[in-house]
Parts: structure tokens; sequence; C-alpha cells
């Protein structure tokens, strides 16, 4: 009899290694149905298990609800309120977004002439200079956060500069980054992106340490394992911060936590952010505009409201794997924030699923088929 | 958006809902409007393989490429035609209906023996050889009363489906 066992070789992509049962968490029922007893023809024609799952996908699915910008609801309908929202209009855009625009260009020119000399003429005090570039990044994003009015709520003990820690949290867009900064200084590992934030990237950010990865190396992964083991040993690095999602999620979900964070050996201090869509949603929707048109769609807002919670250290248990940790911390985390749990990997806004899935079903199903195979020719 | 307006008219939901013969209430066509929106990225009026792919839902399904053949390039009011065998309201001869066409790929009425096995082969990957394929279904075959060149229709289908419950129910969600 063919043994096909279905031993399939481990591919070292991200997609593969990294989820708990997706089984557990899709809608229950197998999708394939498993014939008992005697097979029959009407078995092996009804597909309808498999066809009701396809459409139940193409009609809704948990995977596209996570990245859908979910805006806050229109008041301005009707004839009373609609002038009241055009003189709001008036305001944000010509009085609120030029004040806004003039802080921060303040507050980048105070940075720089702070900034520029520290680094060059504080080369051989190195203790003292990264505590001063610490401060003036702390600074730099407060006067971001200033520049959308920000409204941040900071619950829970402040992060501490202890070694073999690092803090992660749910992931809305780059602002989550600048909001935390400004509170501590952070190393932050990030996606190296174009243009200008791509420059503040390489000159500002690897002051406080910073850790660059690029998601379409698939080779990429285990250089940056390695980096963030090094960093989270040394003593005076600044304490890092990963968002383990890997990508940004519309802030009522929440994907699967890539296992990369949670198997350094370090404590995780788990980090929970929610936003208030009360005046704007903070979503940065990538594909549907650039970081710099988010930015200023958030500068032309009343406020940008969010809580920040510092939640409780956690360690891995003995016997608990990497991956059942960062579920755990996922847990916890959605939990605090009011996110709902998908079973999907962020990365799969870019890329296909593995078919490892489908061949799951697959062998389930050709497993009972030959077993009613078996009992034919007994 | 390409040639469909982004708001859908009381007229153009009716006729979606005549096409789909009731399937679907008017609040589902709104709501499945939606999704098509969202689902055709690009704005071209129907939705690509690619974008049905891009759910990973619909793309571990085993049948996902046989279905991706009659849903690509359809507008929204054949997209509606297609989910309507999966509605609640529909008839279970809508349902085999819809199950004879997955398998019927050339749509010449008859459902071939290589046909049944092209599905079963989907189904269960390369977890089955070529040879144990097509001895289980040329032995269910034979038992229900066909043989190796039978070719089935619409009315075989029903009779060896017809009987027992067909579970093949959709909720659109409507909010």
């Amino acid at each position: 009899m063919n043994s096909s066992e279905g031993k399939l070789k481990s591919s070292s992509s991200e997609l593969d290694l990294d989820r708990p049962n997706i089984e557990d968490y899709l809608p229950s029922g197998s999708s394939i149905q498993e014939p008992h007893g005697k097979l029959r023809l009407r078995d092996l024609l009804d597909i309808s298990p498999a066809l009701t799952e396809a459409a139940g996908a193409i009609v809704d699915d948990s995977f596209t609800r996570c990245f859908k910008s979910n805006p806050p609801e229109l008041w301005n309908w009707n004839v009373y309120l609609f002038p009241l929202w055009c003189c709001g209009v008036v305001f944000r855009y010509l009085i609120l977004f030029p004040m806004r625009a003039l802080v921060l260009t303040i507050g980048w020119i105070i940075f720089l002439s702070c900034f520029i000399p520290v680094h060059f003429l504080l080369k051989g005090n190195d203790n003292l200079r990264k505590k001063m570039e610490r401060a003036l990044v702390e600074l730099i994003c407060s006067f971001f956060v200033a520049s959308w009015t920000g409204v941040v709520k900071y619950h829970g003990p402040r992060p501490s500069m202890r070694p073999k820690q690092v803090f992660v949290a749910n992931h809305t867009s780059m602002i989550d980054f600048i909001i935390l900064e400004q509170m501590t200084a952070f190393a932050v590992i990030m996606q190296k992106h174009p243009g200008w934030v791509g420059l503040l990237q390489s000159t500002i950010l690897e002051s406080v340490g910073c850790i660059w990865f690029n998601r379409s190396e698939a080779k990429d992964r285990e250089i940056v394992t390695r980096k963030l083991r090094e960093h989270s040993q040394g003593a005076d690095n600044n304490p890092l911060l990963i968002f383990p999602e890997g990508t940004c999620v519309n802030n009522q979900y929440s994907v699967m936590f890539k296992k990369g964070a949670f198997e350094l050996g370090c404590t995780v201090c788990p980090i929970a952010i929610k936003y208030n869509k009360i005046f704007v949603d903070a979503f940065w929707n990538s594909r549907k505009q650039s970081f710099t048109m988010h930015l200023l769609q958030l500068m032309t807002s009343w406020a940008v409201v969010c809580d920040v919670w510092y939640l409780e250290p956690q360690n891995l248990r003995p016997g608990e794997t990497p991956i059942e940790f960062a579920e755990r911390i996922r847990d916890i985390i959605s939990v605090r924030a009011g996110l709902k749990k998908v079973p999907w990997d962020g990365y799969l806004k870019y890329s296909r699923p593995s078919p490892k899935h489908r061949e799951r079903k697959q062998q389930s199903f050709a497993e009972s088929v030959l077993r009613g195979l078996e009992l034919e020719e007994k | 958006m390409g040639n469909t307006s982004s708001m859908l008219t009381q007229y153009d939901i009716e006729e979606v809902q005549q096409h789909c013969n009731n399937a679907f209430s008017q609040q589902e066509i709104v709501s499945l409007y939606e999704r098509f929106c969202q689902l055709d990225r690009n704005g071209g009026g129907f939705v690509s393989g690619e974008e049905f792919l891009s759910v990973p839902e619909f793309a571990v399904n085993p049948l996902s490429q046989r279905l991706l053949r009659m849903l690509d390039g359809l507008n929204f009011k054949e997209f509606v035609a297609f989910l309507s065998a999966f509605s609640p309201r529909a008839t279970v001869q809508q349902k085999i209906e819809f199950i004879f066409k997955v398998y019927d790929s050339d749509g010449n009425g008859k459902v071939t023996f290589n046909d049944m096995l092209d599905v079963l082969h989907d189904l269960t990957g390369q977890f089955i050889s070529e040879q144990q394929s097509e001895q289980v279904l040329t032995k269910v075959l034979e038992e229900a009363g066909y043989n190796k060149e039978s070719l089935l229709v619409m009315s075989d289908f029903v009779k060896i489906l017809g009987s027992s419950g067909l579970k093949m129910e959709v909720e659109v969600p409507v909010d």
C-alpha cells in the first residue's frame, strides 16, 4: 500500500514554522466530508463541505477584516451639523495644521542643532553621548506627538533599563513607535523603508540602536534573530521594542505573533496600545496610503487619542514552546486592548499561504477514503 | 472604480436580485457589493483570480483552482448568481446543480469518470495514488449501478445526492 505519510520537508520559510494549529481557529467541522463505515458514491461526490468553506471565505474572511480601515462614524450628515463640520474643516486645515507644522519644524531645528554637535563632538565620551542622544530622540518624538495633538494615557510602570528583556506591542501604524519612544528610548527592529523615512532610520535611529530586516529575504530571518539575541544580551543597549505581528493591523484584530521575539531567552514585557477612533482612525493602511499621507491625515485631525498599557513582564514557563509563549502574550495584549485574535500570519498580506494547510485536509480525507477501500477488501 | 459605481441604486439591486432568483435579500446584496468592491482592489469591475487567492482562507481550500475557473472575470451580477446556490433560500436542486457544474469542467452537461477522478485528486492531493483512486472510484460506481464508462448527467446527481440532507449554506454578514 502506498504509505505516503506526507512527511513534508519543513521549509525554512517564515510561514511554515511559526504557527500553532490553525484548525483550532477556523470554523468547526472538517472541510472535507469524512466518510464513516462503508464508502459510497455519494460520499465521494458530495463536495459540499469544501464548497461551503470556499464560499464562506469569498463572502467574508477573518484575514481581510484585519486590514480594513474603519474610519469613525460620520456625524455631519444633517443640515445643522454639516456647516459646523465645515467650520471644523476650515479650522483644522487652515489654523491647526500650520500651527502644528510650525511646532514640528521648531522641534526639528532644536533637535538637529543639538543632535549633530553631540553626535560629533562627544565621539570619545560614549556614555554621555548615548545618554544625550537618547534624551534628544525622546524629545523629537514628543514634538511629533504634539504635532498631532496626541492625547496618550500611559498605564502601568514605566519600562526600566535592564538587560535580558524585550518589549513587545501590537502594531497599528508606525506612530506606535513614536508614541512609545517619547516615554522611553527603545531600540527597535524595523523594516527598512525607502524615502525620507529610510533616511531618518539610518541616521537618527541608529543612535538608539536599531535592527533592520527585509521581509522579502528568506535568509534574513536567521541574521535578524542573531542580531536580536546579541542586542538583548548587551547590558547598556537600549531596551528592545519588537512588533511581533510584523505588519500594521487595524487595531481591532491581532494577527499571529512571530516567534522570533520569544526565543531569545529574555523576559518579555507586553505593551498594549489601543487607539480611540473618536477623532481619527490611526490605522496606517499601507496598501492605501503612503506614510507621508498618513502623517498629514493625522496632522489635520483634531487629535490622536490612545491608551498605552505596560503589562506585567512574562517569562517562558517550563515546558512551554516559544510559539505557545507567543500566543500567551498575544492573548494578554489582545484582552487588554480589546482585540480579536485571528490565526493568520501577517505576512500573508504579501504572499500566499503555505500548501501545508491544504495538505493536512487532503491527507485526512485521503486516509478515510483509503480506510473505506480497505474495508471493502477485507 | 472602473465601470461599477461605488453606490448601488435601487434599480441595480432589484436587477441583481432578479438575476439570482431572489436568493438574497436586498440587504445581503448590498453587503455582497461591499465585499465585491473590497476584493476588487484594482477596481476593474471584476475580481481576478489573484485577488481571490489573496484571501488565505480561500487559497488553502483544495477546490480553489476549480472554483477560480468558474469565478474568474465575473461581474457583480454574475458573482451574486454564483453564490446563490449557497443561500439558505436555495433549493436542494439548485445546490446539486452547482455541484454538478463544479464537476463538469467542460460544461457539456456530462460528468465523466475522469472528471470525478480529477475532483477526487484535488481533495486528496498527493496522499493517494492514481491507481488507488481509480480503484476506489470504480468500486463505488459499480456499487451504485454505474461503471467506468458511464456519463453522469444532472438527474444522476440528483438521484445520488438528493436523498440525504445536503448542507451547503453560507451566511452573508449584514451590518
